[in-house]
């Protein structure tokens, strides 16, 4: 699927190209959208090498274990796959928490250790039930305080700047309602298809 | 809302803090472990660097030759029946593909039409409420080497579909 999606990304934009005279702009996007990627990716060392030393810390010292305890049912009710007593449950919550106080910056590593821990438990490059939920509450966004959309607003003069704050979180309660939802229906659907 | 904005610059200190109170407290080499973690971020970040890459690039393709955008002429009035506004429409597309060209355009929308429109309301809660669907695929499968990933996309693209149309229905609900 996400072969499929890459290719003909790529290969609309050409032949298109071909038709509509835009060939310069795309031989340079190419180059310069590469040179972006690993500007990102450079971005995101600093970030990741800090959040697994210090989550690294958390582990040892079990306070991701205390976190787990705290809110395992809760997670269990979202990811009824995972076993009760395992860290993925910290890492899980610690990338909610940071998630909806919109902190992406420490949510993307937080997350990948939760993918990763969840992979070592299913061991297989298919991609387990707890994984596409855990995708799909990520995709839903669950910020609740979009500063980055505030800091846009107050840069163009807005009168209230936080007005919005009220309408992106029922917009995004909603959203990750529907994302839980419709994980599950799929969920059961691939199961009758067995 | 400074209570929470408070929050929000207060958490990670906190957390560190707290972290390092405990470890501490339980005599755990606290900078060794640190180390040993921070490398494990070294080679997750590069492993990540050919699937980030591969997925700007044709992205960046499909944007620069216009075909993204004749695309959403195309179905435009498709959306529009929906009751979603005309002028939103690039941006409810572009959401799930590329983060960077949605807050470009929120930016824009913004700027053309004020903050505090209709549209700059809606645009805003929009890229609050829903969250870049390829990215986060393409770093949390990438970064696990998952090659499957079943249902998952269709679930991400629903999920963002529900999400604009929420948008839309609670600002035009709230907002006027």
């Amino acid at each position: 699927m996400v072969n499929l999606i890459w290719a003909s990304m790529a290969i609309i934009g050409i032949v298109y190209a071909l038709f509509n005279g835009t060939m310069d702009q795309v031989n340079q996007a190419i180059f310069e959208s590469a040179n972006q990627a690993v500007t990102l990716t450079i971005g995101l060392i600093s970030i990741l090498i800090f959040w697994l030393g210090i989550m690294k810390i958390a582990e040892k010292a079990s306070i991701l274990n205390m976190l787990a305890k705290l809110f395992r049912p809760i997670i269990l009710k979202i990811f009824p796959d995972l076993p009760k007593d395992h860290p993925v449950i910290g890492y899980i919550l610690s990338n909610i928490t940071a998630n909806i106080f919109g902190l992406g910056n420490a949510a993307t590593p937080m997350g990948i250790k939760a993918m990763e821990e969840m992979k070592k438990l299913s061991n297989s490059d298919e991609a387990s039930r707890s994984m596409i939920t855990f995708l799909a509450l990520n995709t839903s966004s669950l910020t609740l305080i979009p500063t980055t959309v505030i800091a846009i607003r107050i840069q163009f003069g807005s009168q209230e700047p936080t007005e919005i704050v009220g309408t992106t979180i029922i917009a995004t309660i909603i959203s990750t309602v529907a994302a839980i939802l419709i994980d599950r229906y799929f969920y059961y659907k691939s199961l009758r298809r067995k | 809302m400074a209570f929470i904005s408070m929050i929000s610059s207060w958490i990670i200190p906190l957390f560190i803090l707290i972290v390092l109170l405990v470890a501490t407290w339980k005599k755990l080499p606290t900078y060794e472990l640190f180390v040993e973690g921070g490398k494990e971020g070294i080679q997750m970040a590069l492993s990540l660097l050919p699937f980030l890459l591969g997925m700007i690039v044709s992205i960046a393709i499909l944007r620069s030759s216009g075909a993204l955008e004749a695309f959403i002429q195309l179905i435009s009035p498709l959306l529009s029946w929906l009751g979603i506004p005309p002028d939103i429409i690039p941006l409810a597309l572009v959401r799930p593909i590329s983060g960077t060209a949605a807050l470009g355009m929120t930016t824009e929308l913004i700027n053309t039409y004020g903050p505090d429109s209709f549209i700059g309301r809606l645009a805003s809660t929009m890229q609050g409420s829903t969250d870049t669907t390829l990215y986060i695929l393409t770093i949390y499968f990438g970064a696990v080497g998952i090659k499957r990933m079943r249902y998952a996309l269709k679930v991400g693209l629903l999920a963002d579909l529900i999400g604009i149309i929420a948008s839309v229905i609670v600002v035009t609900f709230i907002f006027s």
